[in-house]
């Protein structure tokens, strides 16, 4: 364990320990609390100044009502779901495969392909509107569910081949050289052996992906044109007016739409440890 | 209840789509303030009302969402109607021919003579490409009680008599104006009228035509003349860090006295403000050049591209009427381009009616009258004039290499 | 990777057995490459190729050769905005340190620490908007915190947003709150493996504290630290969402950055070609650097194996 765990320091060191998170959270947090009173104050105090007072009047319940009337925001979340699910498990699928197929052989082209891989990734993804307009309307799947799910699929799955091959990379290679010896053939090796192993990176780029597809805006917004299919990204961006612009209504949305993530987060936590313990175990 | 319902109908537009009954007719909209959205949905359902054949499919973006969209959808998959605003900003799609022709429509419904005002801004070559729905007039909206308060009793006509009362409101420990450039278009306001006050319409025209170099003395002579305002310390500091919502503030605080914008502000002011808010037209610079004001246009077109143009007529008729005019602006807090509408009953959208009615001629906005390039680094200038007016010189010299970059060497 | 291993021990004749090291990693990496291809590389290549023609996004397009290139080395706003990204570059570095002692600091089992770790994560969920919003209210120069605080005891910072010398740095603070949260996560996952034994033999021998992270832990954090440094490069050079929210890449110019500066001209200046070229370059620079960075990283693992 690093840091030493905390149970085995003097009893006032974890006592400020104790004290010291939760108000270290608050100031972390102090934003994101912001966030929150900006979300439970009215228009008016806005168009006051009236940012970090006292609110004249806590608005939480007329906001978040109002959040919930003037736009189909449940069935926005829907879409997000619709969309963001199937984007993670086919870019964990793509990239594991792809992220031991780089780690644990060497080929020719192997430093290239990998090379591309990141490359891909550093491109300004605005340039690529375009071009990946134009193709999901020669796929026939501009304006639909698909569109989003394949692309956010292939794109992420640059970063996360990038990021699995890492990770396999740093595992105990003896594992891999003693099961071939034995002559287990490479798909096992790779199923029992290695996806086992993997499990606290999967966990994390679930959590770190589930957050880049959730809150992306700009890909539905290229290609997604019907108001039934639009994630709460996009849905939500209708509050910010031409003009003027309902902040306090904003602050809500993104309160809720924040909250899936989060939740994933909170239970992925958990694998993370799990990984932790079958890693320690059989390494 | 109403997610379910949408639920619903979303499953049950499916299955209608597929056994292609429905008449549906998109809309594409970027109305996405308060008053915009509620004015956008009471038009949709008295449309569907009228015309229970037809399903409205209404697509609500955000103003600079739907900048990005639009060149995708208008292209790719056209919806039947979308809105957007008169002016140059039409005729970039109208050049690229996106934009259906709607002449016939105007010649069906005699919108000529019942639209008089917005003739020229809805037409290229002669044609019409869009039939508006609502403008508006541009203004200094001001707090009577602050201006009481500075011993101000008269609001100015001229330019001499605004300096006056602008050195008043100082004395009295009040910012004359408010204005927030970080979206930048609040200076090109100011832009705008002083040239139309002090070069004219002609002049102020063949500029966004990309026609007169920026270097010009008679433009250098309009920055002259915001300069006293600017070095006159007229103005509220920092006005770079606020958003236009974000400097309202110092007007609600009582910090500042006026703000030059249009009606959309009016809804912007809380209930006890509003009551002292009154309006203004801006003043008159030179006695010999006539009243020109702005007076931008938003309207709805036709996509080239799109499939139920029928029905999308329709549409276009339906909204030129006057009576559904006069509800649409009246939401709006904005005017009805039919002149057999009624304008609402308010001082604001009175006074600017009034103000509009007697001017000789109406630009669009300074971004929807120029080139979108040449319109960005203008206004760059402006906020960088506010702020360093001695750089003037660096500033129009830039400007106008890129003026020359578009529209080519004078 | 000096790792690969001689054929499987017991060898047989079929053509697939002999060739399975070469053959499996083709297949495994097939359908990764393909998606990614077909998305991203074919639309990068058209992008480049778009940074030799004048088009404004629809209508006709007019080949200029390197006619945007010569544009751009002469337009001011372009080298600025190249400056800003350094800046960006260089501060947004402080996340993964940052990111790291906070993970350190929550690296513990105590009752409630699975929420708390879940809270600190939350300004990487939240959306980048109201991110901004929040900061820019902040630094508000007549209305925000930082102004209601130091008002009563006398003092004022100068406008941050409507200063050409301080924005930049003003984006920058807001941009590494939510970047900070996500190394945290990645060392996080990085403290998760971190071998025990090792920490423990390390303890017996007297090491402690500062020395036993640098020597014992760093190292094994050293894929943590590879990727928590790349997510920030690639999020330093890409990031305009704050830059569009908070300034809009103003006052004139002084806080863009190449990314918006780019999206500026292709959405709302009609420059799509000018755009590409912008785009070309910032993709240039970033491949520049991963290539050296990746050139390290393999020699790195030949170096440990």
């Amino acid at each position: 364990m690093f840091p030493r765990p905390i149970q085995e320091a003097s009893a006032s060191r974890q006592l400020l320990y104790k004290i010291g998170l939760p108000i270290s959270l608050v100031i972390w947090l102090l934003p994101m609390i912001a966030i929150i009173a900006t979300a439970g104050r009215s228009l008016s105090d806005i168009n006051y100044g009236n940012y970090w007072g006292i609110p004249s009047e806590w608005a939480f319940v007329d906001n978040f009502s109002a959040v919930f009337n003037s736009s189909p925001i449940l069935w926005y979340l829907v879409n997000s779901v619709i969309i963001t699910v199937p984007a993670i498990i086919g870019t964990l699928f793509l990239s594991t495969l792809a992220g031991a197929g780089l780690a644990l052989y060497k080929f020719k082209g192997h430093f290239v392909i990998f090379a591309i891989f990141i490359a891909g990734n550093f491109v300004p993804y605005q340039i690529l509107m375009i071009p990946v307009r134009h193709l999901t309307v020669n796929l026939g799947i501009y304006d639909t569910y698909w569109a989003v799910i394949l692309f956010q699929m292939a794109f992420q799955t640059g970063f996360c081949t990038f990021f699995m091959r890492n990770f396999i990379a740093e595992l105990p290679f003896e594992l891999v050289e003693s099961a071939r010896s034995e002559g287990v053939s490479e798909w096992k090796i790779l199923i029992h052996i290695i996806v086992p192993l993997v499990r606290p990176a999967l966990a994390a780029l679930a959590v770190l992906e589930f957050t880049f597809v959730w809150n992306d805006f700009f890909w539905p917004l290229i290609l997604i044109q019907s108001d039934e299919i639009r994630p709460i990204t996009l849905g939500l961006t209708t509050l910010k007016g031409q003009y003027i612009s309902s902040f306090n209504l904003l602050a809500a949305g993104s309160l809720i739409a924040a909250l899936p993530p989060v939740m994933m987060f909170f239970a992925m936590q958990r694998h993370f440890i799990a990984g932790l313990t079958l890693g320690a175990s059989k390494g | 209840m109403k997610q379910l319902k949408r639920l619903l109908l979303a499953t049950a537009l499916t299955a209608i789509a597929t056994t292609g009954f429905a008449r549906d007719l998109v809309i594409n909209a970027n109305t996405s303030d308060p008053a915009q959205k509620l004015a956008m949905e009471n038009l949709i359902n008295d449309f569907e009302a009228a015309y229970p054949d037809v399903d409205v499919k209404f697509n609500l973006y955000d103003h600079e969402a739907f900048k990005v969209a639009m060149r995708n959808f208008l292209t790719s998959d056209a919806p039947d109607l979308i809105t957007w605003n008169a002016g140059n900003r039409m005729k970039v799609f109208v050049d690229l021919g996106l934009f259906e022709d709607v002449s016939d429509v105007w010649e069906s419904e005699n919108l000529y003579e019942k639209m008089p005002a917005v003739v020229g801004a809805s037409s290229v070559d002669g044609k019409q490409y869009g039939v508006p729905y609502a403008y508006y007039a541009w203004g200094f909206y001001y707090r009577k009680d602050l201006f009481e308060k500075a011993g101000i009793t008269q609001t100015p006509t001229n330019w001499e008599e605004f300096k006056t009362m602008g050195e008043q409101l100082k004395t009295a420990g009040i910012t004359p104006v408010t204005i927030g450039t970080k979206n930048l278009w609040p200076s090109a306001g100011w832009f705008d009228f002083l040239n139309l006050r002090i070069n004219g319409v002609d002049f102020h025209a063949e500029l966004m035509d990309g026609q007169v170099k920026y270097t010009d003395d008679r433009v250098k002579k309009v920055f002259a003349t915001w300069a006293e305002l600017v070095e006159g310390d007229f103005f509220v500091k920092n006005h770079p860090a606020y958003s236009f919502q974000e400097a309202l503030p110092f007007m609600n605080q009582g910090d500042a006295a006026m703000y030059l914008l249009a009606p959309f502000i009016v809804s912007m002011f809380p209930e006890d403000v509003r009551k002292n808010v009154e309006w203004f037209p801006f003043p008159i610079i030179d006695e010999s050049v006539g009243i020109y004001e702005d007076a931008p246009t938003d309207s709805f077109h036709i996509p080239v591209n799109a499939k139920n143009k029928e029905d999308a007529r329709l549409f276009l008729r339906f909204v030129a009427q006057a009576d559904v005019q006069t509800k649409t602006a009246g939401t709006l807090d904005m005017l009805p381009p039919n002149i057999n509408a009624t304008v609402k009953d308010d001082r604001f959208a009175k006074g600017g009616f009034a103000q509009l009615s007697r001017a000789s001629g109406i630009m669009q906005f300074y971004d929807r009258d120029t080139d979108p390039a040449l319109a960005k680094v203008g206004m760059q200038g402006f906020q960088e004039f506010m702020q360093n007016p001695d750089r003037i010189d660096d500033i129009l010299a830039r400007i106008e290499a890129e003026r020359e970059r578009i529209y080519g060497a004078l | 990777m000096t790792d690969i291993a001689f054929p499987a021990a017991r060898p047989r004749n079929s053509f697939f057995r002999r060739n399975r090291l070469v053959i499996m990693p083709l297949l495994f990496i097939a359908p990764a490459f393909g998606m990614f291809s077909l998305f991203v590389i074919y639309p990068i290549a058209q992008s480049i190729a778009l940074s030799f023609i004048e088009w404004q996004g629809i209508g006709p397009k007019k080949w200029i050769g390197f006619q945007n290139y010569i544009m751009l080395f002469n337009d001011p706003v372009f080298w600025k905005s190249l400056v800003n990204n350094i800046y960006w570059l260089v501060l947004f570095l402080l996340a993964p340190v940052i990111g790291l002692f906070v993970a350190l600091y929550l690296n513990q089992k105590v009752f409630g620490i699975r929420l708390i770790k879940s809270l600190f994560f939350f300004p990487f969920v939240v959306s980048q908007v109201v991110v901004g919003l929040v900061f820019t209210w902040f630094y508000d120069p007549a209305f925000g915190l930082i102004a209601t605080i130091l008002k009563p005891l006398g003092l004022q910072l100068p406008s941050i947003l409507a200063s050409e010398d301080w924005a930049t740095f003003g984006v920058i603070t807001a941009g590494l709150w939510p970047q900070t949260a996500y190394c945290m996560i990645l060392y996080l996952t990085g403290l998760n493996s971190v071998n025990p034994e090792m920490v423990e033999a390390a303890r017996l021998d007297g090491a402690k504290g500062w020395n036993l992270l640098v020597k014992i832990v760093l190292p094994q954090l050293r894929a943590a630290t590879f990727i928590a440094i790349v997510v920030t490069v690639i999020g330093a050079l890409r990031s305009f969402d704050l830059v569009a929210i908070m300034t809009e890449g103003g006052p004139y110019n002084s806080s863009n950055v190449l990314a918006f500066y780019m999206y500026d001209n292709a959405i709302f200046r009609y420059r799509v070609g000018y755009a590409a070229a912008i785009a070309t370059i910032l993709f240039l620079i970033m491949d520049i650097y991963i290539v050296w960075f990746l050139m390290r990283l393999l020699k790195n693992e030949k170096g440990t194996r």
